[in-house]
């Protein structure tokens, strides 16, 4: 892991389901291998025995009562949605035929 | 009070005169809506500015003084709101067009303790896209130019935050702070920015970045009005897991308090090469300062600084990659038009709806988070985060605060590194750690460059000791104010 990683763009904008132009996949591939290789200065620290840390203070973090709130009308939860019907959301067809 | 002296007045000043009834909150208003008509053109800090419902909210606090009614002694001021911030029913865009048309369903909690106050939502500023940038040169909508000069950015990602108050826009506004998205932009326009402990401010209706290091936080033109404005948003809230459950102490009340000159660390970490010769003398000059005023100046170290961008850099677009994943094309407004199938809909979608940083962070945080690499880069990353954390927390046995530049360089040109995409994450080097470690820092202004742009000094305190961090501030403040204005956007009074 000392050496710079490759980039395979492809496969990362597929990961990220984000379509690149190809002057974009050029451009990130370059960019993508040079914050890489930059990010290669932490591969010499000893981290042997140290936690990892995912939040700050992690003495926060309560959970709330489980008790029942009131929900919102479907129309506010649909009102940014591009294309919905009664109370849904209306996608593309997801589903081959067969 | 003519309109131009309102522009010029405090925030808590302003408050004063509403108690007196020498002012009422729509000629404040008046005379800010005026002040965005006269200069946004070149300042373009405003993403979208309602005069009408200003104006009515303000005729409402107006009644509520006249009736005794007032909802704290605020009530009738505006506030100008970073566009990541939700107010209900405004729109709430993070300056991308895959939100371009979004309106909040429902509003953020520090949002709705602005309203509760009875202050004045007062627009939506400009900002990188999702708060992804250091310069607002990201904004998928305009380019918001620094009021000290137009040529150089307004820093990043709260540049509209930042700049809206420089220019008199308005007394005060709200910003968020991920990696210096608050501090950077305060020190490139003069102005000051708290970024408050990570738990302080609730992240409730904060649409997500980076969510272990995201914070909202008050820019404004005095210490004594960042304070104020800290007190109106923070606290506990049972919508945000990661708020923290005691209550705080007030942060105004703390600078009203007699205090003591405490210990003041100066990390050399911070003050090596590749700083402006301009920014270092002036950082160290406040030192000396402080020095004058009593207080003792130790040299400590922060051993692992040099890791800290690297390490910001994986944690930050992992958890962006994450929390971006929701914009799919379903569900929030943006939807690409020529999607044949559910597939083609997210990448067609987020292709369009994104702009280049984005798509860069989401790409960079898809690679550090995936198999065969989170060992290596993400988890490795989380390791070295403590141990950055752990370098704060040792040297904050000796010292109540720790003295930095907030930037390497005063404000950089428009256009000087948007095609390097590593120089732009190296402008924030020295606040980035805060975020890591998860502290309260603010900069304040202390003095002008040879090219006439503010240099800003960096203080971090401990953990939730903002009321002390704001102290030692306004010491300074006392001592040294700044009364240098942005003479491109402001006239003589």
């Amino acid at each position: 892991m000392q050496e710079s990683p490759g980039v395979d763009i492809e496969k990362l904008a597929r990961l990220s389901r984000i379509k690149l132009t190809e002057k974009e996949k050029g451009a990130f591939s370059a960019q993508v291998t040079d914050i890489l290789g930059f990010f290669q200065k932490l591969q010499d620290v000893d981290v042997e025995g140290i936690s990892p840390m995912a939040h700050p203070f992690e003495a926060a973090a309560p959970l709330r009562k489980d008790v029942p709130g009131t929900p919102w009308e479907p129309g506010r939860a649909l009102r940014n949605a591009p294309a919905s019907r009664g109370n849904q959301v209306i996608v593309p067809k997801v589903i081959e035929d067969v | 009070m003519n309109p131009e002296s309102i522009l010029e007045t405090s925030a808590f000043e302003l408050g004063r005169a509403l108690h007196d009834r020498t002012l009422t909150s729509v000629e404040i208003c008046s005379a800010f809506i005026q002040q965005v008509e006269a200069v946004d053109a070149t300042v373009q800090a405003f993403l979208q500015l309602d005069p009408g419902s200003v104006l009515e909210a303000a005729a409402a606090s107006d009644a509520r003084w006249s009736r005794g009614k007032q909802r704290s002694p605020l009530d009738g001021l505006p506030v100008g709101i970073k566009d990541v911030i939700a107010i209900e029913g405004a729109p709430l865009t993070c300056a991308s067009r895959i939100l371009e048309a979004f309106t909040a369903p429902y509003a953020s909690t520090a949002g709705n303790r602005l309203l509760e106050a009875g202050l004045i939502p007062f627009g939506r500023l400009n900002m990188d896209e999702f708060a992804m940038g250091s310069s607002t040169e990201n904004s998928a909508f305009r380019k918001t130019t620094n009021p000290w000069n137009p040529e150089n950015a307004p820093g990043g990602s709260s540049g509209g935050s930042a700049a809206a108050v420089a220019a008199r826009e308005c007394p005060w506004s709200l910003g968020s702070d991920t990696g210096g998205s608050i501090r950077q932009p305060a020190a490139f326009c003069g102005v000051v920015g708290l970024k408050p402990t990570y738990g302080r401010v609730s992240r409730f209706g904060l649409v997500a970045f980076a969510s272990s290091l995201d914070q909202i936080g008050p820019i404004g033109r005095s210490v004594e009005d960042v304070a104020a404005l800290l007190d109106v948003i923070d606290g506990h809230d049972p919508l945000d897991s990661t708020s923290w459950p005691d209550p705080s102490e007030s942060a105004s009340e703390a600078l009203q308090l007699d205090h003591q000159p405490g210990v003041i660390g100066l990390p050399g970490e911070y003050f090596g090469d590749g700083i402006d010769p301009e920014v270092l003398a002036s950082v160290n000059r406040v030192a000396e300062a402080y020095r004058e005023m009593g207080y003792e100046i130790r040299p400590i170290s922060l051993p692992h600084t040099d890791l800290a961008v690297p390490t910001y850099y994986i944690i930050a677009t992992a958890e962006a990659s994450s929390n971006l994943a929701r914009y799919d094309g379903v569900r929030y407004t943006r939807r690409a038009e020529s999607a044949a199938n559910g597939i083609d809909l997210y990448f067609q979608s987020r292709g369009e709806g994104f702009g280049e940083e984005v798509k860069r962070r989401i790409i960079l945080g898809s690679y550090v988070l995936s198999s065969g690499y989170y060992d290596a880069y993400y988890k490795r990353a989380q390791q070295v985060r403590t141990l950055i954390q752990a370098d704060f927390l040792e040297a904050f046995r000796g010292v109540d605060a720790i003295l930095t530049p907030t930037t390497p360089s005063p404000a950089f040109r428009l256009g000087e590194k948007t095609g390097d995409p590593l120089s732009m994450y190296l402008a924030d080097i020295f606040t980035i750690s805060v975020n890591l470690a998860g502290l309260p820092a603010l900069s304040m202004p202390c003095g002008l460059s040879s090219a006439g742009l503010p240099i800003g000094f960096q203080l971090i305190g401990q953990p939730f000791a903002e009321g002390r961090l704001l102290q030692i501030a306004k010491d300074w403040e006392s001592a040294h104010p700044f009364t240098a204005r942005p003479g491109p956007v402001t006239r003589a009074s």
